[in-house]
């Protein structure tokens, strides 16, 4: 008796995508975002999405494909220069996205809400902020039934679950089952993005044996069982070109992807070459780039 | 300014203007005890880091990504660790209150309400900057500073464009949620301020030597309260001069962010 095989292509994801989906997307800024899935979202033809994440350079090609109704984020960061990703900068000054940002703790907040499958959670974060304005009457508080010592009462924000119809993480190495352990610093917030979630997909750098995920993760790093996880696919370097436990960010090719949208021309070069294309060419395309770079030099 | 061990003064001329904000940035943290210390920038980062060989030797401090730094590296280098910090447990410590942050801010009001989020409209801004980022959570959570390295009238404005920081204006004293809101300092290139003015409004504390009440008015979108009467920025010392110049930024980047 064997556990379900969840291994899944690319295109498996991606036929199980509908317009108007509320999708979560793992990660944090330019760290292990689950990029290979990302660029399947971005060449399919799904629209209308509303988007939930820590966002870095995943929302900004969700945004250059146009693939984005509304955005839901704490922040939008590159993290390294230029730091502010342009085509999430050109869909809000293009007035293309409705945004609902929020405070970085209450993104937590609400998938923790969703994942509990309670309506929301109390968090201080968001009182006396912008949070309020850019939710347009959907950001409510709550007043605590306890009041504090010297009789006054809390009023906090009511922070809504987060709920996702699917979720999208990358983790470095799991098992066809799901089972999954991530090996840089920080597991971020992937778990919970797939528990607020109902479709929840997996992609890593390493596919293994149960026995081998468990012999070579530390317990502490098994960040996923079967039960948080509907498809599991192999996508070596499918961070790209974010950070993940077993690679640095790719410093020049995301210049070169924040300089590349810049003017048409070479956007149109840059989707041409890396977006247009199917996940083994991309790969095979950036080490091409960079031999270029080398040679350029 | 928290003085440390150090001997005698060297002269004043020696000292740049950068120096004198590590200095400022530093004395941000005297008397915070055994908190975590996150500061945003080059400037603070060098301050708090000279806060903890000196006076504040309990600081948390960490590598910025999610380690919690045993030694007290220069800036760029990190060091033996102490302990781990990943993003979901600073979000513990923000509701904890156990910290005190000195972000930068694209825009301050006079209430203390910043902007790093973006300007213009909110649903479709003229520029886009970072979002809200933590700022709304640090502000209602613990203390909370600002580093400004350009003073100017385009950054202390009237109105911020989008409330990120909460300002103390916002503050509705029935509320106790809003109890722990502590704008502690401004440190920019000209001086050193608070909101202890009249209604909880930017105060000058301090301007740096060779800095005019003038000049601060003139890069100031709104009245600065005690700015006449505010003294020349404290000394940095001897000792605090030799950490900054030898052992926390050799390589001087504090000169990158402010010009002598």
């Amino acid at each position: 008796m064997g556990f379900r095989d969840k291994t899944s292509s690319l295109d498996d994801v991606v036929a199980e995508l509908r317009d108007g989906m509320t999708i979560g997307i793992g990660g944090w800024g330019s760290r292990r975002k689950p990029m290979a899935l990302v660029r399947a979202i971005a060449r399919s033809d799904v629209k209308d999405l509303t988007v939930v994440t820590y966002g870095g350079p995943d929302l900004g090609l969700l945004c250059a494909a146009g693939k984005v109704r509304r955005a839901y984020y704490g922040f939008v960061s590159l993290d390294s220069a230029p730091f502010y990703d342009p085509w999430f900068a050109k869909a809000r000054t293009s007035g293309a996205i409705e945004s609902r940002e929020m405070d970085e703790g209450m993104v937590k907040c609400g998938l923790q809400a969703a994942a509990a499958r309670l309506p929301f959670m109390p968090i201080r974060a968001g009182l006396g902020s912008a949070a309020f304005d850019f939710w347009q009457g959907e950001l409510k508080t709550v007043q605590s039934p306890y009041p504090d010592a010297d009789g006054r009462t809390q009023t906090l924000v009511a922070m809504p679950a987060l709920t996702l119809d699917a979720a999208f993480v990358h983790l470095d190495v799991a098992d066809a089952h799901g089972n999954a352990a991530y090996t840089g610093i920080d597991p971020y917030f992937d778990g919970l993005y797939l528990a607020a979630a109902q479709r929840r997909y997996l992609e890593v750098d390493r596919i293994v044996s149960t026995e081998e995920l468990m012999a070579e993760a530390p317990n502490e790093r098994l960040l996923l069982n079967r039960m948080d996880v509907d498809r599991v696919v192999s996508a070596p370097n499918g961070a790209h070109f974010t950070f993940a436990g077993a690679y640095r960010r790719d410093e020049s090719f995301q210049r070169f992807y924040a300089e590349s949208a810049g003017d048409e021309q070479s956007w149109a070069a840059f989707r041409t070459r890396f977006l247009d294309v199917d996940e083994a060419t991309y790969q095979e395309e950036v080490i091409r780039w960079h031999a270029e770079q080398e040679e350029n030099k | 300014m928290a003085r440390g061990a150090g001997g005698e003064q060297v002269s004043t001329t020696d000292i740049t203007r950068a120096e004198y904000c590590v200095a400022a940035c530093a004395d941000i943290f005297t008397g915070s005890g055994e908190i975590m210390a996150s500061p945003m920038a080059p400037t603070p980062l060098i301050g708090a880091r000279l806060a903890r060989l000196t006076t504040e030797p309990d600081l948390l401090i960490t590598d910025g990504e999610a380690l919690i730094l045993a030694d007290t590296p220069a800036v760029g280098q990190s060091g033996a660790a102490e302990g781990w910090m990943p993003f979901r447990k600073v979000f513990d410590v923000i509701g904890g209150g156990r910290r005190h942050v000195v972000m930068g801010a694209n825009q301050i009001d006079r209430f203390g309400n910043q902007n790093l989020s973006a300007f213009g409209p909110l649903q479709q801004p003229t520029r886009q900057m970072f979002g809200l980022r933590g700022a709304p959570g640090n502000t209602l959570g613990h203390p909370t500073s600002y580093w400004v390295a350009r003073h100017s009238t385009r950054v202390f404005v009237e109105t911020v464009d989008i409330v990120c920081g909460v300002g103390f204006d916002k503050v509705d004293g029935s509320n106790p949620a809003f109890d722990s809101l502590n704008i502690h300092r401004v440190v920019t290139n000209l001086g050193v301020f608070d909101f202890d003015g009249p209604g909880h409004t930017m105060r000058a504390r301090s301007l740096h030597p060779g800095v005019t009440a003038d000049e601060v008015a003139e890069n100031t979108g709104f009245p600065v309260a005690g700015l006449e009467a505010a003294p020349v920025t404290e000394t940095p010392t001897d000792e605090q001069l030799r950490i900054i110049r030898d052992v926390l930024d050799p390589k001087a980047t504090r000169n990158r962010e402010v010009k002598s």
